[in-house]
């Protein structure tokens, strides 16, 4: 499977990273040799094998859904770009 | 002796008996810091006075009889370990301004047994690397050297401001993490000793996230009982990490006296790739023939889908670093590049505050997870990833640890291997199967290159047996009697 350069521009859109035009074909040749070099595992039959999402060889813990955190907003505001009182502030998203 | 040319164990020692102090050895250690950092570049920070404070509080520990074997112990901690109150990096631009007001579980624990912190060390950005020259704050170098050459070679990584730091004799010890390789291959490069202990045991609470389901936080060392001193202050059950194991840490350091007697070790066929260089298989040769020499049982086995252990991992950890990675947005912490609007400020932030190969793996991670390619690139990866545990399960069935090279090659220089991301990549042909597995696995110094560059070998072991993985790299070390030194090195000019 090769990428295009269309595709190449939409991936950077959804990993919200602005890529110049200039860097498009570096990228282009960079992705697809990566691309390239994992297609080898088409020659793997995993017909029947469940899937291995983590590394732990255990069962996920559960613990009580009650807050156990919390009540520390310049802890958390201290390293924040930009705040307004006690929140985060971005640019106005509507007008 | 030198203070910085000691061992953790022999400086434990030296401080329970009161011939030392716990400032004169951070002293010691703040001064080769002073003159060789500089050149290594091996720390992004360094703290001295918060070394020496935490000194002369281990100092008062000694004295009120209360010491530990970590306790006023100077280390480097990997700059990826969020530090309270001390800048934290991931070695990227993007968290340049970054002040965790938190510890993470690792260094809470060696903080709490009397550990003293000389600096955060240097790493690939976002530990994505092989070489430490992905890192936003510059390549760290590595302080051996080929014989009759000044070249700058790389350290290994990511962990490689952290195999610098202790090769150089700047630190007794360092905290590394290893997500496909990052701790084994550096100290490989670097003449240490190094373990990725089997994934749970050291918490991950608090360690910057690269694959979630692959980093292992471990230590780093010039010996392997150094290396279980530090595993022991390192490990152990922590509530805050839902893949934390519940189980008791067991005696590392009484596990590097262990005999080999009786052992069987296992030599997989297929780590013997294509153009495998003849001093690699020589020195694995050796370490076959030092085990067998110690009442070791040598077994020929398989582990039939190593070769796709590389393609799977560059499938599984960018689709994992392009989850975690999506944090960093310009709005809750680090850098922030303004826009025209929210999107633009998203895209210009992480466009300016991520390297090219950070942005390289986020991208194909997006890609392998996007619609219509999830079930072909990440279902087949993590198909695959079961085949891998299924052939090391398999194995175990018949042997107790195995003995491979830790990497293909001595360290290289700075620039080279740079042609395309997949030649950097292969690097870690022989250290990711371990990952993806999740068992534990060690690299000890075995002998030199032609060229007077150490190499490493590598021993794998069974989920949580830790302890066999110590004590056949113990045994390693003890035949190879490996004592080279690197050329550049505190007290040494």
């Amino acid at each position: 499977m090769s990428l295009d350069t269309a595709t190449v521009r939409r991936i950077a859109k959804l990993a919200r990273i602005r890529v110049d035009e200039a860097e498009i074909a570096t990228l282009q040749t960079e992705l697809n040799a990566i691309l390239g070099y994992v297609d080898q595992l088409n020659e793997v039959d995993v017909t029947g094998i469940e899937p291995l999402s983590g590394g732990a060889q255990m069962a996920m813990r559960l613990r009580p859904d009650i807050c156990n955190d919390g009540e520390m907003p310049e802890k958390i505001l201290a390293n924040a770009p930009d705040r307004a009182g006690e929140f985060f502030a971005v640019p106005k998203v509507v007008e | 002796m030198s203070l910085t040319d000691l061992t953790i164990a022999q400086a434990g020692a030296k401080l329970a008996a009161k011939e030392i102090s716990a400032v004169e050895l951070t002293t010691a250690h703040n001064v080769a810091i002073a003159a060789l950092n500089p050149r290594l570049n091996a720390f992004i920070t360094t703290t001295p006075e918060l070394a020496l404070a935490q000194a002369k509080a281990a100092d008062a520990l000694i004295a009120a009889g209360k010491a530990g074997p970590l306790t006023g112990i100077p280390l480097a901690i990997k700059d990826l370990f969020c530090t309270e109150g001390v800048r934290t990096t991931a070695a990227s631009k993007i968290l340049e301004p970054f002040i965790p007001p938190y510890e993470s579980t690792v260094t809470a624990q060696l903080k709490a047994a009397g550990a003293v912190c000389l600096g955060k060390a240097n790493l690939d950005e976002f530990a994505m690397g092989s070489s430490n020259i992905t890192s936003g704050y510059g390549p760290v170098e590595n302080p051996w050297k080929r014989h009759r050459s000044d070249a700058k070679l790389v350290p290994g990584g990511s962990s490689g401001g952290s195999a610098a730091a202790v090769a150089a004799r700047m630190a007794l010890g360092a905290t590394g993490t290893d997500t496909g390789g990052s701790i084994r291959q550096p100290a490989s490069f670097t003449g240490l000793a190094g373990i990725k202990p089997t994934y749970g045991r050291c918490s991950r609470y608090g360690i910057i996230a690269f694959a979630s389901s692959l980093d292992q936080a471990g230590p780093m060392a010039r010996t392997v009982e150094d290396c279980a001193i530090m595993l022991s202050g390192m490990s152990g059950f922590d509530a805050r990490d839902s893949t934390s194991a519940e189980r008791l840490v067991p005696d590392f350091r009484a596990a590097t006296a262990r005999s080999v007697k009786g052992l069987r070790i296992g030599i997989p066929a297929e780590y013997r790739v294509e153009g495998m260089s003849a001093e690699i298989a020589t020195l694995w040769e050796k370490g076959v023939a030092w085990l067998k020499d110690q009442g070791a049982e040598i077994i020929d086995i398989s582990l039939p889908h190593t070769k796709y252990g590389l393609p799977v991992y560059y499938i599984v950890a960018p689709a994992e670093a392009s989850s975690n990675l999506a944090r960093y947005d310009g709005v809750r912490f680090g850098k922030r590049v303004d826009g025209e609007d929210l999107i633009d400020m998203y895209e210009r932030t992480r466009a300016a505050g991520f390297g090219a190969e950070v942005k390289r793996r986020i991208m194909i991670g997006t890609y392998v997870l996007s619609h219509g390619y999830y079930d072909a690139y990440y279902l087949k990866a993590q198909k695959i990833r079961a085949l891998m545990l299924r052939d090391f399960t398999l194995a175990f069935d018949k042997v107790d640890a195995i003995l491979t090279p830790t990497a293909p090659s001595a360290a290289f220089g700075i620039g080279e291997k740079m042609d395309d991301p997949v030649t950097m990549y292969l690097n870690d042909v022989f250290t990711v199967p371990a990952s993806l597995a999740g068992v534990p696995a060690m690299s000890v110094p075995a002998g030199l290159s032609a060229e007077g560059l150490p190499l490493g070998l590598q021993i794998i072991g069974k989920h949580f047996d830790e302890e066999t993985v110590l004590a056949v790299s113990a045994a390693i070390e003890r035949a190879a009697g490996f004592s080279a030194k690197p050329t550049l090195m505190a007290g040494a000019n």
